[in-house]
């Protein structure tokens, strides 16, 4: 018989890596559902190739790398970098730029860095700001939605709509469509752009199952909602409500999903809700100021940078450390 | 109702309590031979008193106290002593020991009555030294000599004292069966501790997960006892850590580097207690203590009261283990307990259970990256980050790795992480290290 020696705790909880890592690919089936629903087979397409040259890749730098490529390509972590650029890519764009942000994605995100849990930047965001800036037209060219009606084949998404032609504009699309097509996606923009909804419901689940914890989305979302409300109350004219803000774009996306990546967000709860905080202001700062009509992936990618410093000051406590209490 | 528990931290493992709960305490027959270490405990060595080819009896002092952090060892059986040697331990180390062949007769020295069941309290001012000449240490697993607990420093005036009950290891049964079997005798040992501090205060934490336990020492904390409080605590692990134990039953809390004697508590464990009311009651020193034997692998999990010195093989085979089913022997709980390979070590004054697990139940694994999920940040009872601090022993970074001398090694981080890193030989690593830095 083999008897195994090892320090202790001789038990483990259920849950591995791999096991996480398909809770979220669980939870982004809605966000896929409701991409597939507005944008049809396109969508089903970025996505498939999306996973298709992401495992293909992750294979070979796993094979490079000398690590086993059985262990590590199909534990999940792949696939979400892989569902995650798909959802973070317009459902018109030529396959070849797909493959491009996976090789990107996974070999300058992922792997230079010795591959999962050693990434500083989330390797989706930055196979979709590597396209964004090569492909600044393929990238920002929106087809309608399936159920949208309307002739044109594109149109643009209302925060582009707003940085360009001004708030006057966005209300007229808003009176057009209503909040309601904002909150269940039938608008224009990248595949998880679309459906508020589906991302939360996901989000929820992932709560749920205490894979994220409720500090990064909420001061994400919160700090958003703040900045743009104050913008909007000092200057109605200029500026879009916090309701639109917070609906638009990809922040339900990036607040449920990307910026809550485990391993390019900090571990202490204390630095979560100071990385979200800042991931809301670059956000809010972005889109109101800034050259880009949306700032979410800009803005995690920066405090992405950032975390090495907030888990090294936001430190808990050791017990006991604050005195007798009584 | 809310339950007390402490506040940060912890993990809720499956208890798998229920394998040996309903196991009445058996005594094991004494075997033919006895291994008695004269290291059982945390401090000085013990000097033996005997010589090979010595008559001992039952209770005789083996060896005595090599300094004050020490305390005495007793024979465990009447009969010669065969030799004096090093003997292999679960702690993996081999420590010098004492071999007695069993004569059979069980032959106790003069003083002591095996059927008394009072405690005469008007003698408190002996029991301090009566509790040191019984030998007895922390029987949780710290093995920490009790009479030295019992000595506070004078500048900590000391005004409550803390029973722990917890068990909050999984899989162990000694100290609950204890409870439901002994809840007079425990408690009549906690009120001699009681006077030995001369403090008014005492509370008993018992996790929820032990409802008949909680009864019964409910029902026996009556008369001269009612001045003892049982608590009921909601179960989580680790709550019978000192520490915890303490902020969950009083809402203080020691800090970092200090002993509870700082915030006035003293903790003693359920089984002490009975050791105490055996060594003042009986006049019996500490020769044997209840063992758990469990675990998938023994077909007849057991609550064993086991003569100190039997080879753990004799409880494995009085549990029915298969030995082919076992992957993992564990002298303590799964959680702190150490694993060995060598079925002939002796039980001693620390070991609570012998845990056999099977394939179910173990599995071996390999560690990969850390994903810095954070899992173990929330799970650590003690405000550490114990993927950082892996790190830093990883990377041989002691300085930064200081946050490791504050880690109890409960191993609630290690529990969930996703990434099966083993932070806590990482951090033991560190400690060791530390430690030799500092010398």
């Amino acid at each position: 018989m083999t008897i195994y020696l090892q320090s202790s705790p001789h038990i483990r909880g259920k849950e591995d890596v791999r096991a996480v890592m398909f809770q979220v690919v669980l939870a982004l089936v809605p966000g896929i559902i409701a991409a597939v629903v507005f944008f049809g087979a396109r969508a089903a397409l970025v996505l498939g190739v999306a996973a298709a040259s992401v495992l293909v890749f992750e294979a070979l730098f796993l094979r490079m790398a000398g690590k086993s490529v059985k262990d590590f390509a199909l534990d999940g972590s792949g696939l979400i970098t892989a569902l995650l650029l798909a959802m973070n890519l317009p459902a018109g764009i030529p396959v070849y730029m797909i493959v491009v942000g996976a090789f990107v994605a996974v070999l300058l995100g992922k792997h230079t860095f010795g591959g999962l849990g050693n990434n500083p930047f989330n390797p989706a965001l930055v196979g979709r700001v590597f396209l964004l800036i090569s492909f600044p037209t393929a990238m920002t060219t929106w087809p309608v939605t399936a159920l949208a009606d309307m002739d044109v084949a594109t149109a643009a998404t209302p925060l582009g709509l707003f940085k360009t032609d001004g708030a006057d504009a966005l209300s007229a699309w808003l009176a057009n469509n209503g909040y309601v097509n904002l909150l269940t996606g039938n608008r224009g923009g990248c595949l998880g752009e679309s459906s508020a909804i589906a991302i939360i419901l996901g989000g929820l689940f992932l709560l749920w199952r205490k894979i994220i914890t409720w500090e990064i989305p909420v001061t994400f979302i919160a700090s958003v909602a703040l900045i743009t409300g104050i913008a909007w109350a000092v200057s109605p004219d200029n500026y879009a409500n916090p309701a639109f803000h917070v609906l638009s774009g990809g922040l339900m996306l990036g607040a449920w999903f990307m910026a809550t990546d485990m391993v390019t967000s900090p571990v202490t709860r204390k630095g979560q809700i100071i990385f979200g905080l800042g991931c809301g202001v670059l956000t809010a700062v972005i889109r109101l100021w800034g050259g880009y009509p949306e700032g979410v992936s800009f803005a995690i990618l920066i405090m992405n940078g950032f975390v090495p410093l907030i888990d090294r000051y936001m430190v808990p406590k050791h017990f006991g450390a604050r005195g007798v209490t009584a | 109702m809310s339950l007390l528990a402490f506040r940060k931290g912890g993990i809720h493992p499956a208890d798998r309590k229920e394998l040996s709960a309903a196991a009445t305490i058996t005594a094991l027959p004494a075997p033919g031979t006895v291994i008695i270490p004269l290291m059982q405990h945390i401090g000085a060595p013990t000097k033996p008193v005997v010589k090979k080819g010595d008559e001992v009896k039952v209770g005789q002092v083996l060896a005595e106290p090599g300094g004050f952090v020490s305390t005495v060892i007793h024979s465990s059986v009447s009969g010669k002593v065969k030799k004096l040697a090093d003997v292999p331990t679960a702690g993996g180390d081999r420590v010098p020991a004492i071999e007695i062949v069993n004569n059979g007769e069980d032959i106790w020295v003069d003083g002591v009555d095996l059927d008394a069941t009072e405690i005469d309290f008007s003698a408190a001012d002996d029991f301090k030294d009566r509790i040191r000449d019984a030998g007895i240490v922390g029987m949780g697993g710290a093995a920490f000599p009790t009479h030295v607990k019992l000595s506070p420093p004078k500048d900590s005036p000391v005004d409550a004292l803390v029973i722990n009950g917890a068990e909050c290891e999984p899989y162990l049964t000694a100290d609950y069966r204890l409870m439901i079997e002994k809840p007079r005798e425990v408690l009549l040992g906690v009120k001699a501790m009681m006077l030995v501090l001369s403090v008014e205060k005492a509370l008993v934490g018992i996790e929820d997960n032990k409802p008949d336990a909680y009864r019964a020492m409910r029902a026996a904390a009556t008369g001269e006892l009612a001045g003892i409080e049982i608590k009921l605590l909601r179960t989580r692990y680790p709550q019978g850590a000192e520490k915890q134990l303490i902020e969950a039953l009083l809402g203080r809390r020691v800090p970092p580097g200090k002993l509870p004697f700082a915030v006035g508590v003293i903790v003693q464990n359920v089984g002490t207690c009975y050791a105490v009311f055996e060594a003042l009651a009986k006049n019996k020193p500490l020769i044997e203590r209840v063992v758990t034997v469990t675990g998938r692998a023994a077909d007849k999990p057991s609550n064993f009261l086991v003569r100190l010195g039997t080879p753990v093989s004799a409880l494995m085979e009085a549990a029915e283990v298969s030995d082919d089913a076992v992957r993992a022997m564990i002298s303590g709980g799964p959680m702190m307990g150490r694993a060995f390979r060598h079925t002939e070590i002796p039980v001693v004054k620390a070991t609570s259970g012998i845990l056999l697990m099977d394939a179910e139940e173990f599995t071996a694994r390999q560690e990969r990256d850390c994903i810095r999920c954070g899992r173990c940040v929330d799970a650590c009872p003690m405000g550490l980050i114990p993927c950082d601090l892996a790190a830093f022993a990883e990377f041989s970074n002691w300085d930064a790795a200081a946050g490791v001398d504050d880690c109890v090694e409960c191993g609630s981080c290690q529990y969930v992480c996703p990434s099966r890193r083993f932070l806590v030989q990482w951090i033991r690593l560190a400690k060791a290290q530390r430690r030799r830095l500092k010398k």
